[in-house]
């Protein structure tokens, strides 16, 4: 039905109406925080959307892997099989060390820390707003993913879970300028807050005196503190110190150990007091 | 249940250009990604004004912020700022040429981009940061080929 002629409310009125519906949705998410259930609904139903934009990337891989010559597999499979052996050699003594630091933990009368539990998951989308890092993953609560859960990769911490769909879910980076963590230095125990800055490769230390022992180098865990990681995992390095006397406080360039900026295969970790239990897809995905 | 003539085509290029947004590139390009959903949303409104209104830029925006993870209408908003020139003067930018087009468009994604940034900075305290904007200069420089290639697609789907 083309018209020359306008008909219904002018177009005014339209811009006036769908700005008053944005902007209460607006005050509704941001000041009520009642959008929760939506959000979570939503972000279900657009699922399929991230699951198609990863899908050439799938499709690639596929055909990269069919198109592997058998030597190459072999090859391969002669690394992976000596690295597992050395990883066993390492784990046995590992094991060996938990059990003697559970026992003398239990004759100095503190707690036995618990094994936590943990599962991969895929990166499926990126969200490519500068002002938002996070990515999404291809577990949601039916996988017994909950809110506030660390998410790890093989290097380090990368973040924490920010919102559960019903088979995704929503990682918060480290690197997003809302988010921060207590961090502790592994050399001498110093305690400090790396805060995110919007830069992938860059977190950045508030507070620290000028009178620091922090040096270039050191290597910063997680501390356990704030209750939402756990103790002891590796997050960063110190890369640069600025002690500009003219600044109030000493200028720390910490770089995470995750490299954020190529994450695809994350670990979820359920930590040991935690109430959700991971359930685990019966199926296992082949292509690496 | 009567359905409009290329209801279905529509909708496959939101889709599209919502799956063109989130898709996984490699680091060195993602900040110059097109700004997909602004382009082919200025293109609709343009050419099917009286089909694609205020209603699609507000749904289109809302899955917009689930996609991104941003508070809810803040896209949806920008997005709609930024429909109402193209939708006031519709027939005038029809009628320029590609090269004036593209400064328009241009212009449009600027004012979407500045406003989401606005807005996130006073819901969520966000730092400027220039290369958000890089992408107002790569959809403007796309835009000719997205005008073309979606202007055959309507024709074949007989989209109106």
């Amino acid at each position: 039905m083309k018209s020359l002629f306008e008909h219904g409310p002018s177009l005014r009125t339209r811009l006036l109406l769908a700005l008053v519906v944005a902007g209460s949705l607006m005050f509704l998410d941001h000041r009520l925080q009642t959008m929760q259930p939506v959000r979570s609904f939503l972000s279900t139903a657009t699922a399929p959307v991230q699951y198609l934009a990863v899908l050439p990337e799938e499709v690639l891989d596929r055909l990269v892997y069919l198109a592997t010559t058998r030597s190459a597999l072999r090859e391969d499979n002669q690394r992976l099989r000596d690295e597992l052996l050395e990883l066993q050699m390492a784990v046995q003594r590992l094991n060996f060390l938990e059990n003697e630091n559970a026992r003398l933990r239990q004759l100095l009368g503190s707690d036995v820390r618990a094994a936590s539990r943990r599962m991969v998951a895929e990166v499926v989308a990126v969200a490519t707003d500068p002002f938002s890092h996070q990515v999404v993953i291809n577990k949601g609560y039916a996988n017994g993913v909950y809110e506030g859960q660390p998410v790890l990769d093989n290097r380090g911490i990368v973040g924490q879970v920010a919102s559960v769909g019903r088979t995704t879910a929503r990682v918060l980076l480290i690197s997003d300028q809302s988010h921060a963590l207590s961090l502790r230095a592994e050399r001498n125990d110093i305690r400090v807050i790396a805060k995110g800055v919007g830069d992938l490769n860059r977190l950045e230390l508030s507070f620290i005196p000028h009178s620091t022992e922090l040096q270039e180098g050191d290597v910063l865990m997680s501390s356990g503190l704030g209750g939402v990681y756990p103790e002891g995992y590796p997050v960063a390095q110190i890369t640069a110190i600025d002690r500009d006397e003219r600044l109030q406080y000493a200028k720390v360039e910490v770089t995470p150990f995750a490299q954020l900026d190529r994450i695809r295969t994350l670990l979820l970790l359920w930590p040991a007091n935690a109430t959700e239990t991971p359930v685990f897809d019966d199926e296992v995905s082949d292509v690496d | 249940m009567w359905i409009k003539s290329g209801l279905l085509p529509l909708l496959l290029s939101y889709v599209v250009a919502l799956v063109l947004t989130v898709m996984p590139i490699p680091a060195m390009f993602e900040p110059w990604r097109p700004d997909w959903i602004s382009l082919v949303l200025i293109y609709w409104l343009i050419a099917i004004p009286h089909r694609v209104g205020f209603g699609t830029v507000l749904i289109l925006g809302l899955l917009t912020d689930i996609l991104m993870g941003t508070t809810f209408g803040i896209y949806a908003t920008a997005l709609v700022v930024m429909a109402y020139p193209a939708l006031r003067h519709f027939q005038r930018i029809r009628n320029y040429s590609l090269t004036q087009q593209l400064l328009i468009v241009g212009v449009l994604i600027l004012i979407k981009r500045a406003l989401v940034y606005e807005l996130e900075h006073v819901l969520n305290d966000a730092v400027f940061n220039w290369p958000y904007f890089y992408p107002v200069l790569s959809s403007a420089i796309i835009w000719p080929w997205v005008f073309l290639v979606m202007r055959r697609y309507r024709r074949r789907y007989l989209i109106r």
